[in-house]
C-alpha cells in the first residue's frame, strides 16, 4: 500500500506571474509513490490556489517572511499542531532565505524541507553571479550590483546600453539609458529593497532547465526547454522541451560542482555563435514544472522522496517535443469563502 | 461583574491581495521591562525619554563575540571602538572585559586616556590627527593607522626630532567583492599604493611597523568579505618578511559587523539576516591561518567591532504624545522622542513595542517625533496597536551611534542610564538643561536687555 | 448617524459593502458599536452599553468613538 504524506505547500498565486504552488501540487497528486494531503499555505487572499477544486484540501494563512523568521515559525508551528505536516515545499524566492534559517527548527516539528544550504544560495545570488560564474566555470554577462541612485551615472564606465536592470528577488527590465535605468531603479527598489542588479544585456534565445539535485552532487532530474510565447510580465505562457545536450551537460555539471540540494531552475541566454550564458539560477522549482512532469520527470515526487531520506534513480530521459500552453480561466467564488480566509486566515 | 478590558474600536479595510492578519498573530509583543527593570519604573525615576544601557547586555554580547574569535585563532585582541558609543561608563564595561581602546580624533584619544588606558593600549585611526595628537600619541607610544601621505610625512618629520619612535601601521582599502567599495580612507591595496606606502615606512629608519588596518565598510552582510580582506592584507605581511625581513605583529580587521537591526530599504528583518559572530570569526581565521604567513610568526588579530557589541544594549524609552489623523485618514501617533535623539532612525526600521497590553490588533501607523520638523519621523509605517496619551514605548536596539551622534536641536538631550548586572540603575550621563547649553553662549554688551 | 443600508456584518468582524465590493475587518469593539449602530441604537444607547461593559472613562470612549466614526464616513460606511 501506498503511504499518505501530508505535504504543506506554498506559492499559490497562480495569476499570470504564477507561483510554483498549484503544478507542484498537481504533480504531487500524480506521484505513483505515494498519496497526498496537501496543506496551501498562502500569503495574501486571492491567491487562485486557495479556491480551485482539488489544489488544497486545506489552506492556512501565513505571514509574511518580513515579519521574521519567529513569527511564521509560531504560524507554521500552529498550523503543525493541526495537521501534521510531513514535508514543506516553499516555492518563492523571497521566503526561502527565512524557510533555510528555519530547517532545523522545522525539523523538530517533525517537518521535513529539501532546501539548498544558505551557501548555495547566497553564493548565487544575482549581485555576485558573476565570481559564481567564475568559480565554477559559467559564462556569465558582465554584472554589478549598484545600492543608490548615484551609482547609476558611472555604469556607462563598465557597460554599453542596454542594460537589464534586476531585482535582488524578482523583476527584470531592460533599459536604454540611465534615465530609464532611474525609473527601474526606484520602482524595484521600492518593493524588494537593495541592491539592484545591472546586467549586460546578451543576446540570444532564453532557455531554461528545471533540474533536482541530491545534495550529493548527483542530479536526479533535468529537463530544458524554450519559452515560445513570453507575457509583457516576461513569463512563459507556453514552452516546448528541448533536445539539447548542451543544456543537460551544463546543468549535470554544476549541480556536481555545487552538490546542489533541491529544485533550480537554469536561466541560460544561448546566442547565435552557439555560446551559452547563464543568466540567472533560482534556487527552487520554477511555476513551469509541469511541462517536466509531463515528460516524464515528476521532479516534485522525487524531491518529496528525498526530503523523506527515500533512496530515489535518477531519471534518464524525458520526451523531447512536449508543450505546455497556459490559460486562464474563472472560476466562481462566494464573498463567505474570501470572508474565512481574510478573517480567519484559514479555509 | 468586573468589566472586561477595553481596546479602542478599529476598522481596518481589507485589500485584495494582502490579507490581514486577524485570527493569526500570536498578540502584539510588548516589553515591560529591561533586565527586570519595569519600564514604568526607569520612566518614573528617570523621565521619559530615557536612554537605557544594559551592562548585562554588553558583557553577554562581548563575551560571545570574543569566544567566536579566539576559539579560531590564537592571539586575539579587541579594541573598543569609541565613536560608536563613548559614553565613559560604557567604554569602562568594554575596558574592564579586555579591550583596548580605537579612537579617531584628539578628543576621543583625551577621553581614552582618561578613562586609564594607557598609550600602548590605544589605536589611533582616522584621517585627521593634528600634529599635537600625533606627537602626544608617539610618545605614549600609541599605535598610529597612516591614512594618506601626508601624515605619513608628518610622521616622518616627528621621528627626526623625537626619541620615542612611532609605531605605525597603514590603513589598507581594497576590493572586497562589495559595494559600495570605501576607497576614501588608507592606501590603495590594488594600485600598489599601499605596498608603496609601506615601502616608504621600511626605508625611513625611524619608524616602527607594527601592523596592518582595513575597515572594509559598515554593516557588511557577507563575512566572505572580510575574508578576501584578511587575505590581501596577509599577502602584504608576507611580501614584508620576504622583502625586508620584517614581521607585523598584528593584524587590525577594523569593525563594521553587521548588527541586528533593520535597514530601511531591506525585505527581511536583520535579525533574521544578520551573519553571526561565528560567521565573521570563521572568515577571518580561516584567511589568516590558511595564508602564507609563517605559522610561527603569526600576527596578532585586532578587531575593532562597534555597531555588533553595542547595538543590542541600547534602548530609548518614550511617552505617547497623542494620537492623531492624518488628511487620509491614516492614524499617527506622536512620541516624545525624535530623530534629534535617534539619529540611526534615518537608517533603520527600528523596531518599536508597547510598554504595557496593548491590543491585539495593529492598524497602519506612522509614528511621528515631537520635533516641529517635518522630517521627524520614527517610522513612516507600521502596523501598530492603538495606545493612549502618556503610555509608555520602547525602542530596542539603540546603542550605536545614537548617544554620539544625537543633537541638542530643539529639545534638550536626555538621561542616559546603565542597568547593573545586579539590577540596580545608575545615571551615567545627565539631562542637559537651559544652562548646560547657555552656558557657553557671550552676548555681546550692546544687545543685552538693559 | 446611520449606518449604510447594503452594509452586512458578521459574527466573525468581517464586513461586506454590496454597494461597493469593499470588505473590512473589526476588532470586537469595533464590531459591537457597528452592529449596535446598525440596529438603529443611538450614540447615547451605544456609550452606555460599552462603558457598562469594558473598563473605559467616558471621555476617552468618546474620543475613540469619533475617530471611528471618522473613518467610517471616510469609508462611506454611512448614510
Amino acid at each position: 500500500m501506498k503511504p499518505k504524506y501530508t505535504i504543506a505547500v506554498t506559492g499559490l498565486n497562480n495569476t499570470d506571474n504564477p507561483g510554483p504552488g498549484v503544478p507542484v501540487i498537481r504533480a504531487l497528486r500524480e506521484a505513483k509513490s505515494f498519496d497526498v494531503r496537501i496543506i496551501g499555505l498562502a500569503y495574501e487572499n486571492l491567491e487562485p490556489g486557495i479556491y480551485m477544486d482539488n489544489v488544497s484540501d486545506k489552506v492556512y494563512q501565513i505571514p509574511y517572511p518580513s515579519s521574521g523568521k519567529d513569527i511564521v515559525l509560531e504560524r507554521i508551528k500552529y498550523i503543525n499542531s493541526k495537521e501534521n505536516i510531513n514535508v514543506l515545499i516553499p516555492n518563492f524566492d523571497a521566503e526561502l532565505f527565512t524557510f533555510m534559517k528555519a530547517e532545523k527548527e522545522l525539523a523538530d516539528m517533525g517537518i521535513a524541507t529539501f532546501l539548498p544550504t544558505v551557501k548555495q544560495f547566497e553564493e548565487r545570488h544575482k549581485s555576485v553571479l558573476s565570481e559564481y560564474g567564475e568559480k565554477y566555470g559559467l559564462d556569465i554577462p558582465k554584472s554589478k550590483a549598484i545600492t543608490s541612485l548615484s551609482d547609476i551615472n558611472r555604469l556607462s564606465e563598465d557597460f554599453e546600453y542596454p542594460v537589464l536592470v534586476k531585482g535582488k528577488f524578482y523583476d527584470a527590465y531592460i533599459a536604454y539609458n540611465p534615465m530609464q535605468v532611474t525609473g527601474y531603479f526606484n520602482k524595484i527598489s521600492a518593493q524588494w529593497g537593495v541592491p539592484i542588479i545591472i546586467q549586460e544585456f546578451v543576446k540570444g534565445t532564453e532557455v531554461n532547465v528545471v533540474a533536482l539535485g541530491d545534495g550529493k552532487g548527483n542530479t536526479i532530474g533535468a529537463v530544458p526547454m524554450r519559452k515560445q510565447y513570453i507575457t509583457d510580465k516576461g513569463k512563459a505562457w507556453g514552452g516546448i522541451t528541448l533536445n539539447d545536450e548542451k543544456l543537460i551537460k551544463i546543468t549535470h555539471d554544476l549541480i556536481a560542482k555545487t552538490e546542489w540540494r533541491g529544485g533550480m531552475e537554469l536561466e541560460i541566454i544561448k546566442t547565435s555563435d552557439n555560446k551559452y550564458y547563464v543568466i540567472e539560477i533560482n534556487p527552487r522549482i520554477p511555476a513551469w514544472v509541469y511541462l517536466a512532469v509531463g515528460a516524464g520527470q515528476n521532479l516534485p515526487e522525487a524531491l518529496i522522496n528525498l526530503a523523506l531520506n527515500k533512496k530515489v534513480e535518477p531519471f534518464k530521459t524525458y520526451d523531447f517535443g512536449k508543450m505546455f500552453i497556459r490559460y486562464s480561466y474563472d472560476m466562481i467564488g462566494d464573498i463567505s469563502q474570501f470572508e474565512q480566509i481574510s478573517i480567519k486566515g484559514e479555509i | 461583574m468586573a468589566k472586561l478590558k477595553y481596546e479602542r474600536p478599529i476598522i481596518n479595510k481589507i485589500n485584495a491581495g494582502v490579507t490581514d492578519k486577524f485570527g493569526m498573530t500570536p498578540g502584539v509583543p510588548i516589553i515591560e521591562k529591561i533586565d527586570g527593570v519595569a519600564v514604568k519604573e526607569l520612566i518614573k525615576d528617570y523621565g521619559s525619554p530615557v536612554f537605557v544601557i544594559s551592562e548585562k547586555t554588553i558583557r553577554d554580547t562581548y563575551k560571545e563575540a570574543k569566544l567566536a574569535f579566539t576559539t579560531r585563532y590564537p592571539k586575539v585582541q579587541f579594541a573598543w571602538s569609541y565613536k560608536t558609543n563613548y559614553l565613559n561608563s560604557v567604554c569602562q564595561v568594554f575596558h574592564s572585559e579586555g579591550s583596548w581602546a580605537e579612537v579617531v580624533s584628539g578628543f576621543e584619544y583625551d577621553k581614552a586616556r582618561e578613562n586609564g588606558i594607557s598609550g600602548n593600549k590605544i589605536i589611533f585611526n582616522g584621517p585627521h590627527k593634528s600634529k599635537e595628537d600625533l606627537t602626544k600619541a608617539i610618545k605614549n607610544g600609541s599605535y598610529i593607522h597612516i591614512d594618506h601621505f601626508d601624515e605619513l610625512y608628518t610622521i616622518i618629520e616627528l621621528s627626526q626630532t623625537m626619541e620615542e619612535r612611532p609605531k605605525v601601521a597603514i590603513r589598507v582599502n581594497m576590493d572586497t567583492g562589495i559595494y559600495p567599495r570605501w576607497d576614501r580612507f588608507g592606501f590603495n591595496y590594488e594600485n600598489g599604493e599601499a605596498w608603496n606606502a609601506l615601502k616608504r615606512i621600511m626605508i625611513s629608519e625611524k619608524l616602527d611597523l607594527v601592523g596592518l588596518h582595513t575597515h572594509i565598510g559598515t554593516y557588511i552582510m557577507t563575512p566572505d568579505a572580510y575574508g578576501v580582506a584578511a587575505g590581501k592584507l596577509a599577502s602584504l605581511a608576507v611580501e614584508l618578511d620576504r622583502k625586508y625581513n620584517h614581521n607585523i605583529k598584528y593584524i587590525d580587521m577594523g569593525g563594521g559587523f553587521a548588527s541586528k537591526n533593520t535597514l530601511k530599504g531591506a525585505y527581511l528583518p536583520g535579525k533574521d539576516t544578520c551573519p553571526t559572530f561565528d560567521q565573521y570569526a570563521d572568515a577571518i581565521a580561516n584567511a589568516l591561518i590558511n595564508s602564507q604567513i609563517n605559522p610561527q610568526k603569526m600576527p596578532t588579530l585586532f578587531l575593532e567591532t562597534g555597531r555588533a557589541l553595542i547595538d543590542d544594549a541600547g534602548y530609548i524609552l518614550g511617552s505617547v504624545l497623542a494620537n492623531k489623523r492624518l488628511a487620509d485618514g491614516r492614524r499617527s501617533m506622536i512620541i516624545d522622542l525624535g530623530v534629534n535623539m535617534l539619529f540611526t532612525s534615518f537608517w533603520y526600521e527600528h523596531e518599536i513595542y508597547p510598554a504595557q497590553n496593548a491590543g491585539k490588533i495593529g492598524e497602519d501607523t506612522t509614528i511621528y517625533g515631537p520635533l516641529c520638523m517635518n522630517i521627524d519621523v520614527i517610522r513612516a509605517a507600521i502596523k501598530f496597536p492603538p495606545m493612549e496619551k502618556g503610555e509608555h514605548i520602547v525602542l530596542k536596539r539603540v546603542g550605536a551611534y545614537n548617544v554620539t551622534q544625537w543633537m541638542q536641536f530643539i529639545t534638550l538631550r536626555p538621561k542616559v542610564v546603565m542597568i547593573d548586572t545586579e539590577g540596580k540603575v545608575h545615571i551615567i550621563r545627565e539631562n542637559e538643561t537651559n544652562e548646560t547649553i547657555t552656558s557657553l553662549e557671550r552676548v555681546p554688551k550692546h544687545l543685552k536687555l538693559k | 448617524m446611520k449606518i449604510n443600508k447594503n452594509i452586512a456584518i458578521s459574527e466573525s468582524g468581517f464586513v461586506f459593502d454590496a454597494g461597493t465590493g469593499d470588505t473590512f475587518s473589526l476588532n470586537e469593539t469595533g464590531r459591537e458599536i457597528l452592529t449596535q449602530l446598525k440596529e438603529g441604537k443611538t450614540e447615547a444607547e451605544i456609550k452606555k452599553n460599552i462603558t457598562d461593559k469594558y473598563d473605559v472613562p467616558p471621555g476617552i470612549y468618546e474620543h475613540n468613538f469619533h475617530d471611528f466614526e471618522n473613518i467610517l464616513r471616510k469609508y462611506n460606511l454611512l448614510e
